[in-house]
Protein backbone atom coordinates (compact mmCIF):
# COMPACT_ATOMS: atom_id res chain seq x y z
CA UNK A 1 0.00 0.00 0.00
CA UNK A 2 1.23 3.47 -0.73
CA UNK A 3 -0.58 5.54 1.81
CA UNK A 4 2.63 7.08 3.16
CA UNK A 5 3.09 10.75 2.58
CA UNK A 6 5.22 11.72 -0.37
CA UNK A 7 8.54 13.36 0.43
CA UNK A 8 9.74 15.48 -2.44
CA UNK A 9 13.37 16.33 -1.95
CA UNK A 10 14.30 19.68 -3.43
CA UNK A 11 16.79 19.98 -6.30
CA UNK A 12 18.87 22.42 -4.31
CA UNK A 13 19.44 19.91 -1.50
CA UNK A 14 20.73 17.38 -4.04
CA UNK A 15 22.96 20.03 -5.59
CA UNK A 16 24.43 20.87 -2.18
CA UNK A 17 25.01 17.17 -1.47
CA UNK A 18 26.86 16.88 -4.80
CA UNK A 19 29.10 19.84 -3.94
CA UNK A 20 30.01 18.26 -0.59
CA UNK A 21 30.78 14.95 -2.31
CA UNK A 22 33.00 16.72 -4.86
CA UNK A 23 34.89 18.58 -2.13
CA UNK A 24 35.49 15.26 -0.32
CA UNK A 25 36.72 13.71 -3.59
CA UNK A 26 39.15 16.60 -4.08
CA UNK A 27 40.47 16.05 -0.54
CA UNK A 28 40.95 12.30 -1.19
CA UNK A 29 42.91 13.02 -4.36
CA UNK A 30 45.21 15.59 -2.76
CA UNK A 31 45.69 13.81 0.58
CA UNK A 32 48.31 11.23 -0.56
CA UNK A 33 50.60 14.03 -1.79
CA UNK A 34 50.88 15.31 1.79
CA UNK A 35 53.01 12.23 2.60
CA UNK A 36 51.28 11.20 5.77
CA UNK A 37 52.36 7.63 4.92
CA UNK A 38 50.83 5.61 7.74
CA UNK A 39 47.63 7.61 7.74
CA UNK A 40 47.07 7.67 3.97
CA UNK A 41 44.97 4.51 3.96
CA UNK A 42 43.08 5.56 7.06
CA UNK A 43 42.28 9.01 5.64
CA UNK A 44 41.17 7.53 2.31
CA UNK A 45 38.90 5.01 4.03
CA UNK A 46 37.39 7.58 6.40
CA UNK A 47 36.62 9.94 3.51
CA UNK A 48 35.22 7.10 1.36
CA UNK A 49 33.01 5.95 4.24
CA UNK A 50 31.80 9.50 4.81
CA UNK A 51 30.92 9.81 1.12
CA UNK A 52 29.16 6.45 1.18
CA UNK A 53 27.20 7.57 4.23
CA UNK A 54 26.12 10.77 2.48
CA UNK A 55 25.03 8.85 -0.64
CA UNK A 56 23.06 6.36 1.50
CA UNK A 57 21.42 9.08 3.57
CA UNK A 58 20.47 11.59 0.89
CA UNK A 59 20.61 10.00 -2.57
CA UNK A 60 19.27 6.64 -1.40
CA UNK A 61 16.73 8.37 0.84
CA UNK A 62 17.55 6.53 4.06
CA UNK A 63 16.92 9.80 5.85
CA UNK A 64 13.24 9.67 4.95
CA UNK A 65 12.79 5.89 4.68
CA UNK A 66 11.14 3.82 7.37
CA UNK A 67 13.04 2.66 10.44
CA UNK A 68 12.99 -1.02 9.47
CA UNK A 69 15.10 -0.29 6.40
CA UNK A 70 17.57 1.78 8.37
CA UNK A 71 17.98 -0.99 10.93
CA UNK A 72 18.52 -3.51 8.12
CA UNK A 73 21.23 -1.38 6.51
CA UNK A 74 23.02 -0.92 9.82
CA UNK A 75 22.82 -4.68 10.47
CA UNK A 76 24.33 -5.56 7.08
CA UNK A 77 27.15 -3.08 7.55
CA UNK A 78 27.69 -4.51 11.04
CA UNK A 79 27.89 -8.04 9.65
CA UNK A 80 30.37 -6.97 7.00
CA UNK A 81 32.40 -5.07 9.60
CA UNK A 82 32.66 -8.16 11.78
CA UNK A 83 33.69 -10.28 8.80
CA UNK A 84 36.54 -7.85 8.11
CA UNK A 85 37.66 -7.88 11.74
CA UNK A 86 37.44 -11.68 12.05
CA UNK A 87 39.29 -12.27 8.79
CA UNK A 88 42.12 -9.95 9.75
CA UNK A 89 42.30 -11.38 13.25
CA UNK A 90 42.59 -14.84 11.73
CA UNK A 91 45.19 -13.71 9.18
CA UNK A 92 47.40 -11.82 11.60
CA UNK A 93 47.35 -14.27 14.53
CA UNK A 94 47.49 -17.44 12.49
CA UNK B 1 -6.41 9.00 0.52
CA UNK B 2 -6.04 8.26 -3.14
CA UNK B 3 -7.06 5.24 -5.08
CA UNK B 4 -4.46 2.46 -5.11
CA UNK B 5 -4.64 -1.01 -6.58
CA UNK B 6 -5.05 -3.68 -3.91
CA UNK B 7 -2.17 -5.83 -5.17
CA UNK B 8 0.34 -3.08 -5.22
CA UNK B 9 3.09 -2.93 -2.61
CA UNK B 10 5.66 -0.23 -3.23
CA UNK B 11 7.22 -0.56 0.20
CA UNK B 12 7.66 -4.29 -0.34
CA UNK B 13 9.18 -3.64 -3.78
CA UNK B 14 11.67 -1.24 -2.30
CA UNK B 15 12.46 -3.60 0.58
CA UNK B 16 13.16 -6.35 -1.95
CA UNK B 17 15.49 -4.04 -3.87
CA UNK B 18 17.38 -3.26 -0.68
CA UNK B 19 17.78 -6.95 0.17
CA UNK B 20 19.24 -7.41 -3.30
CA UNK B 21 21.56 -4.47 -2.70
CA UNK B 22 22.73 -6.13 0.52
CA UNK B 23 23.79 -9.21 -1.42
CA UNK B 24 25.66 -6.94 -3.82
CA UNK B 25 27.41 -5.22 -0.92
CA UNK B 26 28.52 -8.61 0.40
CA UNK B 27 29.67 -9.67 -3.09
CA UNK B 28 31.87 -6.61 -3.53
CA UNK B 29 32.71 -6.74 0.16
CA UNK B 30 34.30 -10.15 -0.35
CA UNK B 31 36.45 -8.75 -3.14
CA UNK B 32 37.48 -5.78 -1.02
CA UNK B 33 38.48 -8.21 1.70
CA UNK B 34 40.66 -10.17 -0.75
CA UNK B 35 42.20 -6.88 -1.82
CA UNK B 36 42.88 -5.86 1.80
CA UNK B 37 44.57 -9.15 2.69
CA UNK B 38 46.67 -9.25 -0.48
CA UNK B 39 47.66 -5.66 -0.02
CA UNK B 40 48.73 -6.52 3.52
CA UNK B 41 50.81 -9.40 2.20
CA UNK B 42 52.43 -7.62 -0.77
CA UNK B 43 52.55 -3.92 0.21
CA UNK B 44 55.53 -3.07 -2.05
CA UNK B 45 54.12 -4.67 -5.19
CA UNK B 46 50.69 -3.14 -4.67
CA UNK B 47 52.26 0.24 -4.11
CA UNK B 48 54.25 0.10 -7.35
CA UNK B 49 51.50 -1.53 -9.41
CA UNK B 50 48.86 1.03 -8.45
CA UNK B 51 51.16 3.76 -9.79
CA UNK B 52 50.47 2.38 -13.25
CA UNK B 53 46.86 3.51 -12.99
CA UNK B 54 45.81 6.87 -14.36
CA UNK B 55 44.52 8.95 -11.44
CA UNK B 56 43.12 11.60 -13.77
CA UNK B 57 40.80 9.18 -15.56
CA UNK B 58 39.83 7.66 -12.21
CA UNK B 59 39.00 11.09 -10.79
CA UNK B 60 37.06 12.05 -13.91
CA UNK B 61 34.99 8.87 -13.66
CA UNK B 62 34.34 9.59 -9.98
CA UNK B 63 33.02 13.01 -10.89
CA UNK B 64 30.89 11.60 -13.71
CA UNK B 65 29.33 9.02 -11.40
CA UNK B 66 28.64 11.53 -8.64
CA UNK B 67 26.88 13.87 -11.07
CA UNK B 68 24.86 10.99 -12.54
CA UNK B 69 23.80 9.91 -9.05
CA UNK B 70 22.54 13.40 -8.36
CA UNK B 71 20.57 13.59 -11.62
CA UNK B 72 18.90 10.23 -10.91
CA UNK B 73 17.89 11.39 -7.45
CA UNK B 74 16.60 14.64 -8.95
CA UNK B 75 14.62 12.79 -11.62
CA UNK B 76 12.56 11.13 -8.87
CA UNK B 77 11.69 14.58 -7.49
CA UNK B 78 10.81 15.70 -11.01
CA UNK B 79 8.45 12.74 -11.49
CA UNK B 80 6.85 13.47 -8.11
CA UNK B 81 6.32 17.06 -9.25
CA UNK B 82 4.77 15.77 -12.50
CA UNK B 83 7.55 17.48 -14.44
CA UNK B 84 7.97 14.97 -17.25
CA UNK B 85 10.26 17.19 -19.32
CA UNK B 86 12.67 17.75 -16.44
CA UNK B 87 12.70 14.05 -15.53
CA UNK B 88 13.55 13.18 -19.14
CA UNK B 89 16.39 15.69 -19.30
CA UNK B 90 17.81 14.50 -15.97
CA UNK B 91 17.73 10.84 -16.96
CA UNK B 92 19.30 11.65 -20.34
CA UNK B 93 22.14 13.38 -18.48
CA UNK B 94 22.53 10.25 -16.36
CA UNK B 95 22.71 8.03 -19.42
CA UNK B 96 25.20 10.43 -21.01
CA UNK B 97 27.34 10.11 -17.86
CA UNK B 98 27.19 6.33 -18.20
CA UNK B 99 28.43 6.61 -21.79
CA UNK B 100 31.27 8.98 -20.74
CA UNK B 101 32.26 6.47 -18.05
CA UNK B 102 32.31 3.65 -20.59
CA UNK B 103 34.41 5.66 -23.07
CA UNK B 104 36.91 6.53 -20.34
CA UNK B 105 37.09 2.92 -19.31
CA UNK B 106 37.66 1.89 -22.92
CA UNK B 107 40.68 4.16 -23.21
CA UNK B 108 41.94 3.21 -19.78
CA UNK B 109 41.74 -0.53 -20.32
CA UNK B 110 42.92 -0.14 -23.91
CA UNK B 111 46.04 1.62 -22.68
CA UNK B 112 46.72 -1.10 -20.07
CA UNK B 113 46.23 -3.84 -22.62
CA UNK B 114 48.51 -2.11 -25.14
CA UNK B 115 51.18 -2.14 -22.41
CA UNK B 116 50.51 -5.89 -21.95
CA UNK B 117 49.29 -5.24 -18.43
CA UNK B 118 46.44 -7.70 -18.39
CA UNK B 119 46.04 -11.03 -16.60
CA UNK B 120 47.69 -13.86 -18.47
CA UNK B 121 49.89 -11.74 -20.75
CA UNK B 122 53.52 -12.77 -21.33
CA UNK B 123 54.78 -9.66 -19.56
CA UNK B 124 52.47 -10.22 -16.61
CA UNK B 125 53.74 -13.76 -16.09
CA UNK B 126 57.26 -12.44 -15.54
CA UNK B 127 56.24 -9.84 -12.98
CA UNK B 128 56.20 -10.37 -9.25
CA UNK B 129 53.33 -12.15 -7.61
CA UNK B 130 51.90 -9.02 -5.99
CA UNK B 131 51.79 -7.25 -9.38
CA UNK B 132 49.83 -10.09 -10.92
CA UNK B 133 47.41 -10.08 -8.01
CA UNK B 134 46.93 -6.33 -8.18
CA UNK B 135 46.13 -6.28 -11.88
CA UNK B 136 43.91 -9.35 -11.65
CA UNK B 137 41.93 -7.67 -8.87
CA UNK B 138 41.93 -4.38 -10.76
CA UNK B 139 40.46 -5.90 -13.90
CA UNK B 140 38.03 -8.12 -12.05
CA UNK B 141 36.70 -5.47 -9.66
CA UNK B 142 36.44 -2.66 -12.22
CA UNK B 143 35.03 -5.17 -14.72
CA UNK B 144 32.34 -6.35 -12.35
CA UNK B 145 31.59 -2.74 -11.50
CA UNK B 146 31.35 -1.95 -15.22
CA UNK B 147 28.85 -4.79 -15.68
CA UNK B 148 26.72 -3.28 -12.92
CA UNK B 149 26.96 0.13 -14.55
CA UNK B 150 25.74 -1.24 -17.89
CA UNK B 151 22.83 -3.08 -16.23
CA UNK B 152 21.96 0.06 -14.24
CA UNK B 153 21.96 2.15 -17.41
CA UNK B 154 19.62 -0.34 -19.11
CA UNK B 155 17.21 -0.24 -16.15
CA UNK B 156 17.22 3.57 -16.19
CA UNK B 157 16.71 3.50 -19.95
CA UNK B 158 13.59 1.40 -19.42
CA UNK B 159 12.46 3.79 -16.69
CA UNK B 160 12.96 6.71 -19.07
CA UNK B 161 10.85 5.03 -21.75
CA UNK B 162 8.13 4.34 -19.18
CA UNK B 163 8.16 7.97 -18.07
CA UNK B 164 7.67 9.04 -21.68
CA UNK B 165 4.78 6.58 -22.03
CA UNK B 166 3.24 7.80 -18.79
CA UNK B 167 3.60 4.38 -17.15
CA UNK B 168 5.84 5.95 -14.54
CA UNK B 169 4.08 8.98 -13.10
CA UNK B 170 3.66 10.84 -9.84
CA UNK B 171 1.55 7.95 -8.45
CA UNK B 172 3.61 5.08 -9.82
CA UNK B 173 7.34 5.51 -9.66
CA UNK B 174 8.74 2.62 -7.66
CA UNK B 175 10.59 1.26 -10.72
CA UNK B 176 12.43 4.55 -11.08
CA UNK B 177 13.18 4.55 -7.35
CA UNK B 178 14.57 1.01 -7.48
CA UNK B 179 16.53 1.76 -10.65
CA UNK B 180 17.89 4.80 -8.84
CA UNK B 181 18.87 2.68 -5.83
CA UNK B 182 20.78 0.34 -8.14
CA UNK B 183 22.50 3.29 -9.77
CA UNK B 184 23.54 4.69 -6.40
CA UNK B 185 24.96 1.26 -5.55
CA UNK B 186 27.18 1.55 -8.64
CA UNK B 187 28.28 4.95 -7.33
CA UNK B 188 28.86 3.58 -3.81
CA UNK B 189 31.13 0.80 -5.07
CA UNK B 190 33.15 3.24 -7.13
CA UNK B 191 33.54 5.53 -4.10
CA UNK B 192 35.60 2.72 -2.49
CA UNK B 193 37.24 1.37 -5.66
CA UNK B 194 38.70 4.70 -6.69
CA UNK B 195 40.80 5.51 -3.61
CA UNK B 196 41.76 1.87 -2.95
CA UNK B 197 42.96 1.10 -6.47
CA UNK B 198 44.12 4.47 -7.79
CA UNK B 199 45.15 6.60 -4.86
CA UNK B 200 46.71 4.58 -2.07
CA UNK B 201 50.34 4.38 -3.10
Amino acid sequence: MTTEEKHITSYSLYARVLIILMVLTAITITAPSLNLTAFTILIALVIASTKAGIVLTYFMHLKIENTLLRIMVIMVLGIYGSVIILTFADYIYR
Amino acid sequence: MEHTEPDRDDIGAKLGMWVFIFTEILLFGGLFLVYAIMRHRYPEDFHLASRQLNTFIGALNTLVLLVSSMTVAMSISAVQKKDKRMATILLLITLLCAVIFLVNKYFEWGHKISLSLYPGSDLMMQLKHGYILFFSLYFFMTGLHLLHLIIGAIILGVALAKIRLGLINDQHYVLLENGGLYWHLVDLIWIFLFPLLYLIT
